[in-house]
């Protein structure tokens, strides 16, 4: 059976960014006057319409700060009683997992701008990223050898 | 575009970098969003309509936990659809009261099951691991689009 939700998706905007606050997001997507419910929270922004409003509007969004605008899936409306805190007690399902990875998003954002500009090569199994001290050793040696040729 | 089933099924890296890349992530808030638009159904997934039951006993047998099957349930059509995936190992949510270790354990031998090309990782904890994660991540979705 259909009902009026069908063809309605919703988004949770979450920002990691040093560029841009909750409040200019919302400010961008009220700008495109598209018919969406937006709401803005404490990590970004919850973002409810038809398919293509939504995804006009996420680009938008992520071109404030490439790396520091994340999205994912929310299967409830904003703020929809069955799982608004405002209406329950305690975290909404679904907040710890946000929570571990929110602390890790600075470093994701990190390593996706460094990836765009063509920065980081993969990393062989086993391999060290770290210089070892055997290895640091080798380049003072190798340089001392140079200077006093 | 391939659909690429994350798992942690609700995570938000995992689910942006798929997107950011360029194919469609299959997550759980996906079939919770379905479940919610059909009438009659009041508080998903805490309630379940009669034939979930018997779409979790497609993948856990009867004397299972109910809990087992009723997350398979929305989970377990998931990975059906699934063509390619994307496993972080371990993550702290998944081990305890928000957890399921029993679910755990069935869907990611699910997933090896269907012979699907899979990544396995753990989250990152340093600038390095985060490096390495996203370089992993990129490679093999772009690998997927190259159809290799």
């Amino acid at each position: 059976m259909k009902s009026d939700l069908d063809g309605v998706v919703t988004k949770l905007i979450i920002l990691s960014s040093k560029r841009i606050m909750p409040g200019e997001l919302l400010s961008k997507i009220y700008s495109l006057k598209k018919d969406l419910i937006v709401k803005e929270t404490c990590f970004g922004a919850e973002v409810s319409g038809k398919k293509d409003d939504v995804e006009d509007a996420l680009r938008e969004a992520r071109s404030l700060d490439p790396y520091g605008v994340f999205v994912k899936e929310r299967g409830f409306l904003p703020g929809d009683p069955r799982r608004c805190r405002a209406t329950r007690a305690g975290a909404r399902p679904g907040f710890h997992q946000i929570e571990l990875e929110v602390e890790r998003l600075p470093l994701i954002a990190k390593a996706l701008s460094e990836y765009e500009r063509g920065a980081l090569l993969r990393r062989e199994e086993g391999e060290e990223l770290n210089l070892s001290a055997g290895r640091f050793k080798e380049i003072i040696e190798d340089t001392l050898k140079d200077m006093s040729v | 575009m391939v659909k690429v089933l994350v798992y942690p099924a609700n995570s938000l890296i995992l689910a942006d970098l798929v997107e950011r890349f360029g194919h469609e992530p299959l997550s759980v808030q996906q079939e919770i969003r379905e479940k919610i638009s059909a009438p009659g159904l009041d508080s998903p997934p805490l309630n379940i309509t009669p034939d979930d039951p018997k779409i979790g006993l497609r993948y856990a047998a009867v004397e299972v936990p109910s809990g087992v099957r009723g997350r398979m349930a929305l989970i377990g059509p998931l990975i059906e659809e699934a063509e390619a995936a994307v496993v972080v190992h371990d993550p702290d949510p998944t081990f305890g009261c928000m957890g399921c270790a029993r679910t755990n354990e069935l869907v990611n031998f699910l997933i090896r099951a269907r012979k699907i090309p899979l990544l396995e990782l753990k989250y990152p904890s340093t600038e390095d691991d985060a490096r390495d994660f996203v370089v992993r991540v990129a490679e093999f979705l772009k690998s997927l689009e190259n159809g290799k």
